[in-house]
C-alpha cells in the first residue's frame, strides 16, 4: 500500500521508509518481498523505533524534513483503506467460530482516518515548511508520546525479553514481556508481538499473559484503538 | 540497551542511546545535561549508573540470567523526544544490509512502522 503513495510522491521529494516491528525477521520478509518496494524496507527486531520515536501501535508514522528535523511525531498513519480490515465488514459473522466472530466485531469498530492522513501528507510534500501540518520543534516535542518512568522501564524489559528470546530462552522472555505490558499498557506493539508468539493471528488468551487482543481492546473501547489525528 | 558491567564504552552508548558523552556533559542534538566528574570513568568509558541517574534512565537487572538493561531517558522533557532533531536509526533491510536513516538527509521522509502480526 505504501508503494502506491511512494510512486506518487517520490518524484515530488518524499522518500518512504517502512520499518517492520518483527522480533522474527523471517515473519516480515515475505510481506516485503511481495510488495516489491522501491523504498527502504527495514526490519526492527528489537522495536527500536518504540524507544527512539514513540511508536506504540501499527501503522504509526513520523515525518522528517530535508534538514533531518521531525515535523510530525508519531501518530496513526494509514495510507488508505486496508483491504484486509475492510473485508471484515462484509463477512457474515454468524458463519464464524464465536471467538473469531467476537474479534472481528471489535475490529470493525476501529476507526482510522486515511483520507485525512494522506491529504496532510500530500500538502506537506507540496508546501514543505509552509504546510500547516508541519509542526514547530517545540510542538513536535510536546506532541510526542509521554514517557513516565514506567514506559522507559517497559522498554528495558522488552529489550531483555527480546534478548532472551533470541538467545533461546523464550520462557524467560515471557516474564519480561509481561512486565513491559503492565508498565506501558498502551503500547500495542509490545503486547501484540508477545501474544502472537503464543497464539498467532487471534492473539487470544493463553496462560503466558494476562491479556489478549480481544480482552484489551474491550477494556479501552475499539474506537479508541487509534487516537484521532490532530491536524 | 543491554549493558555488561558498570563501565560502558562511550561510543557504544552514543550509538545505542543517541547520547554523546562529551566534556560538557551528555548531549543529544542541542540538549546537553551536565555530568558529575565520576561519570567519566577512564579513557573512552563512562560509569553507566551515574549517567543513567542524571538522564533518568531506568536500570533493570535480571539477576537469574546475569543481564542488565538500560531504558531510555525520562529526565529532560518527560516525552519520548528530547529534541525534534531525528535520532540516527540504523536497521537492516530484508537482505540484512544495514541502512542509515541519516543517508536520506536532503529529502523529506515518512517513516512508517508496521508489523506482520
Amino acid at each position: 500500500m505504501w508503494q502506491e503513495l511512494r510512486t506518487e510522491l517520490h518524484p515530488l521529494g518524499l522518500e518512504i521508509v517502512t520499518v517492520a516491528l518483527d522480533v522474527e525477521p523471517d515473519d516480515a520478509r515475505p510481506f516485503i518481498e511481495a510488495a516489491h518496494p522501491d523504498h527502504p524496507s527495514l526490519i526492527d527486531s528489537t522495536h527500536r523505533v518504540d524507544e527512539l520515536f514513540g511508536v506504540v501501535n501499527v501503522p504509526n508514522g513520523v515525518w522528517i524534513d530535508e534538514e533531518g528535523m521531525i515535523v510530525r511525531p508519531v501518530e496513526p498513519a494509514h495510507p488508505g483503506l486496508n483491504p484486509v480490515t475492510e473485508s471484515f465488514r462484509t463477512i457474515d459473522l454468524s458463519t464464524l467460530p464465536p471467538d473469531v466472530a467476537q474479534i472481528l466485531e471489535e475490529a470493525r469498530k476501529i476507526k482510522s482516518d486515511p483520507d485525512v492522513y494522506v491529504t496532510m501528507l500530500r500538502d506537506w510534500v507540496e508546501r514543505g515548511v509552509r504546510s500547516v501540518y508541519a509542526l514547530s520543534p517545540d510542538e513536535v516535542i510536546s506532541r510526542s508520546q509521554p514517557r513516565p518512568t514506567g514506559a522507559a522501564t517497559a522498554a528495558a524489559h522488552f529489550e531483555l525479553g527480546e534478548y532472551l528470546h533470541r538467545t533461546g530462552d523464550h520462557a524467560a522472555a515471557i516474564g519480561h514481556w509481561s512486565e513491559a505490558h503492565r508498565l506501558q499498557p498502551d503500547n500495542w506493539t509490545y503486547k501484540r508481538q508477545a501474544w502472537n508468539f503464543e497464539d498467532p493471528v487471534r492473539q487470544g488468551h493463553t496462560d503466558a499473559y494476562e491479556g489478549s487482543w480481544y480482552e484489551d481492546i474491550k477494556k479501552i473501547g475499539a474506537e479508541n484503538y487509534y487516537p484521532p489525528i490532530v491536524p | 540497551m543491554i549493558v555488561e558491567g558498570s563501565l560502558v564504552d562511550r561510543d557504544a552508548f552514543h550509538a545505542r542511546t543517541g547520547w554523546d558523552v562529551k566534556p560538557e556533559g551528555a548531549c543529544k542534538a542541542e540538549v546537553c545535561v551536565p555530568l558529575p566528574a565520576d561519570a567519566y570513568a577512564d579513557e573512552g568509558r563512562i560509569d553507566v549508573a551515574v549517567v543513567a541517574k542524571k538522564l533518568g534512565m531506568p536500570v533493570v537487572a535480571d539477576e537469574v540470567h546475569g543481564l542488565t538493561a538500560l531504558g531510555p531517558e525520562t529526565a529532560v522533557t518527560g516525552r519520548v523526544l528530547t529534541s525534534a532533531r531525528a535520532p540516527e536509526l540504523v536497521l537492516p533491510d530484508a537482505h540484512g544490509n544495514p541502512f542509515r536513516l541519516s543517508s536520506l538527509l536532503g529529502q523529506k521522509v515518512l517513516l512508517v512502522a508496521w508489523a506482520s502480526w
